[in-house]
């Protein structure tokens, strides 16, 4: 189900907003615009929709025009023009009032910098968003200590923010989103600030917190690697414009664009792709039906020098090699058994190609991908090589 | 050069228009003058009298106990406190010590009064910022003796119009640092309490002004201490205080005693510097 969808959304900074949107709508660049007219564009036309339950992912540089867009969610940023619908309801079109209620009940914020009130206890903190709403003090202190708990906060409430570590803030900020319990929470670099590995930790908190709650979260930010660990999906943003939204993979393996790609370029392939992104279909034998001499004659006629052995419902058994095999005809053996070899490594599908570059590293053979015990498929060591090292292919050809 | 152009340009009546508007403003507004002073004179007056009625004995150990919790138990503050107004006692100050500080804490409060809810509509309106930044300049740039011949032609003489004239000498920083306070306060805090669904209100009373509080009271401490050296000027329209005695040693030209009084000024005013700059911590 669709939570949230953004239609045409227009951020405009600057004198001259009509002549400026103007020349949005005639599809002119932000330079043309700042040019004429004086004007910046902040956000030019953006659309997209978050399921419900998604990690949704705003990844672009800064200047990009990412945290404006989220700021125009829940109009912290009033937008020039454009549609945003929660639920189809249309917050754009919304008065002070129906907005104020959207932002107490249904759209959470956190802040790069924690946006912790720095005179209030991180219990006061927390409830703050409840205390606004007018709810008893008794509820509201019940449910904050509770959000506090959650995120293992709560031998802190009396202490002020600034008695804090950094990620502590941020743990606090975020259980302060939740204690209102929203349906949407809105993350602006919520995670920019910390050292890399509290970051990390946040990460994998975030994920394991989605799992059991299962929030919109629209997360914003400037760093592939995070938007690849967390995004559902991810939209890329340049100068304003969203280029291209699909899953990791999808931007990855089909950069929209030399501005994605060049993106893309610094990521660490390693940590990102999984052996189920580069394996191939292996050739196999089936451990019923066919016996040494089928073997060899497909070994050689497809220059190999091993095949897989799976049955008929793909279950993995082994492999043999073309001595073996070649041995076994010579004696007139018709199955594989005494030659079968189970001496194989095998991985998962979601192995990371870092890690598979550890397996692969000392193995004589090629490297099984195996699901439930069945063969998905098998991945040999250039396919590792050539995973890590960019588009091989792509290089190779001369026109590129 | 005595041809010049200028020589043809005959004189603008500024004095004139300005004496125009004060005396209109008299004639009309005069009830309105009337009622304040009463009020004013009733009310300060009662206050002086209120303050005689403690003990000086009493009243020393009172701002020593304050100064004393104040400055967070420590001994030098308060020392000077029971030292400094000993002394004002002992040289026969006490009343006009009172007459002063009714002046100052009255004059401190009208500033406060309207100066931060002035400041804090300056804050949340560009436009304001921009009509009343030139005049607070004005008000404070202004020789403050000049506002004694309105204050005087409004209220007559006496207190009143003492408190008039160092009200609008001593407003200007504590609407200035009102508004720069809340202003101050960082982007992300602001938009923390609208993203949570805070009405202006309590935006303002939970986040914003608890925020520029330190901010605030700085400027308040500057108002207060403008106030108390408006003292001596207002004496010259007869409000009563140490100021009078200042202004009649001056007059007089009697250096001892007007070295004592002087004395007693800057004593008073340390000692509320001190203790306000001590809540402000």
């Amino acid at each position: 189900m669709t939570k949230v969808r953004v239609e045409n959304l227009v951020k405009i900074f600057g004198k001259k907003q009509d002549q400026a949107i103007k020349m949005v709508n005639e599809g002119k660049s932000k330079e043309e615009i700042l040019k004429e007219t004086g004007a910046t564009v902040g956000v030019n036309r953006a659309s997209f929709s978050v399921e419900e339950g998604e990690i949704f992912v705003i990844m672009g540089l800064s200047g990009s025009g990412k945290s404006t867009l989220v700021r125009m969610l829940n109009r912290l940023i009033e937008p020039t023009e454009g549609h945003i619908f929660i639920d189809d309801e249309d917050v754009s079109k919304m008065n002070k009032e129906q907005l104020r209620k959207v932002r107490r009940e249904k759209i959470s914020m956190v802040f790069q910098n924690f946006g912790l009130f720095p005179h209030r206890t991180i219990l006061e903190n927390t409830e703050y968003g409840l205390e606004v709403q007018g709810v008893d003090k008794e509820t509201r202190q019940k449910k904050a200590e509770q959000a506090l708990d959650n995120a293992g906060l709560l031998p802190y409430k009396d202490q002020l923010p600034n008695q804090l570590s950094g990620g502590m803030q941020q743990r606090v900020g975020l259980a302060r989103a939740l204690a209102n319990d929203p349906e949407i929470l809105l993350m602006d670099e919520a995670f920019s600030a910390l050292d890399p590995l509290i970051r990390r930790d946040m990460q994998d908190e975030l994920i394991e917190m989605q799992k059991k709650l299962n929030k919109t979260i629209i997360f914003i930010t400037h760093d592939l690697n995070e938007s690849l660990r967390l995004g559902d999906r991810i939209a890329i943003m340049k100068g304003g414009e969203i280029v291209q939204i699909g899953t990791g993979e999808e931007i990855l393996t089909h950069p929209a664009d030399d501005y994605v790609e060049r993106f893309v370029e610094d990521v660490d392939r390693g940590k990102v792709l999984t052996a189920e992104n580069i394996m191939v279909r292996p050739s196999f034998l089936d451990i019923k039906k066919n016996g040494p001499r089928v073997a060899l004659q497909r070994m050689t006629k497809e220059d190999l020098s091993s095949m897989m052995v799976v049955d008929s419902d793909r279950k993995f058994y082994g492999y043999v090699t073309d001595e073996d095999v070649a041995k076994a005809v010579k004696k007139g053996q018709t199955n594989f058994e005494g030659i079968l070899r189970t001496d194989i490594p095998t991985v998962e599908r979601t192995t990371l190609v870092n890690e598979l570059f550890e397996v692969i590293h000392d193995s004589q053979t090629p490297v099984a991908v195996v699901e439930d015990g069945k063969l998905l498929g098998i991945i040999v060591r250039s396919l590792v090589i050539g995973a890590l090292a960019k588009d091989t292919q792509e290089e190779a050809e001369p026109n590129e | 050069m005595n041809n010049s152009i200028l020589d043809f340009i005959p004189e603008v009546p500024v004095a004139e228009a300005i004496e125009n508007g004060v005396d209109w403003l008299t004639d009309n507004l005069s009830f309105i003058f009337d009622a304040l002073k009463e009020s004013g004179e009733w009310l300060m007056e009662g206050m002086t009298d209120l303050l005689l009625v403690i003990p000086p004995i009493v009243f020393i150990l009172l701002i020593a106990i304050l100064a004393f919790f104040s400055s967070g138990k420590k001994i030098g503050l308060t020392t000077f406190t029971v030292v400094g107004l000993w002394y004002i006692q002992n040289q026969g100050l006490w009343e006009p010590l009172m007459s002063t500080i009714t002046l100052v804490v009255i004059a401190s409060l009208v500033s406060i009064l309207i100066g931060v809810p002035v400041g804090i509509w300056m804050s949340k309106s560009d436009w304001a910022e921009a009509i009343l930044k030139p005049v607070l300049d004005f008000m404070q740039t202004m020789p403050a003796f000049v506002y004694l011949i309105p204050a005087v032609a409004f209220f007559g003489i006496g207190l009143v119009p003492g408190v008039f004239s160092s009200v609008i000498f001593a407003l200007p920083p504590t609407v200035r640092f009102t508004n720069l306070g809340i202003r101050q306060v960082s982007e992300e805090m602001v938009e923390a309490a609208d993203a949570f669904g805070s009405t202006a209100n309590q935006k303002l009373f939970k986040v914003e002004l608890p925020l520029a509080k330190a901010t605030i009271m700085a400027g308040i401490n500057q108002t207060v201490l403008l106030a108390l050296s408006m003292v001596v000027i207002a004496s010259m329209i007869g409000a009563p205080g140490l100021g009078e005695n200042v202004l009649s040693s001056l007059q007089r030209a009697q250096v001892g005693s007007g070295f004592v009084s002087g004395l007693a000024l800057v004593v008073l005013a340390i000692i509320m510097d001190r203790i306000l700059q001590n809540f402000n911590r």
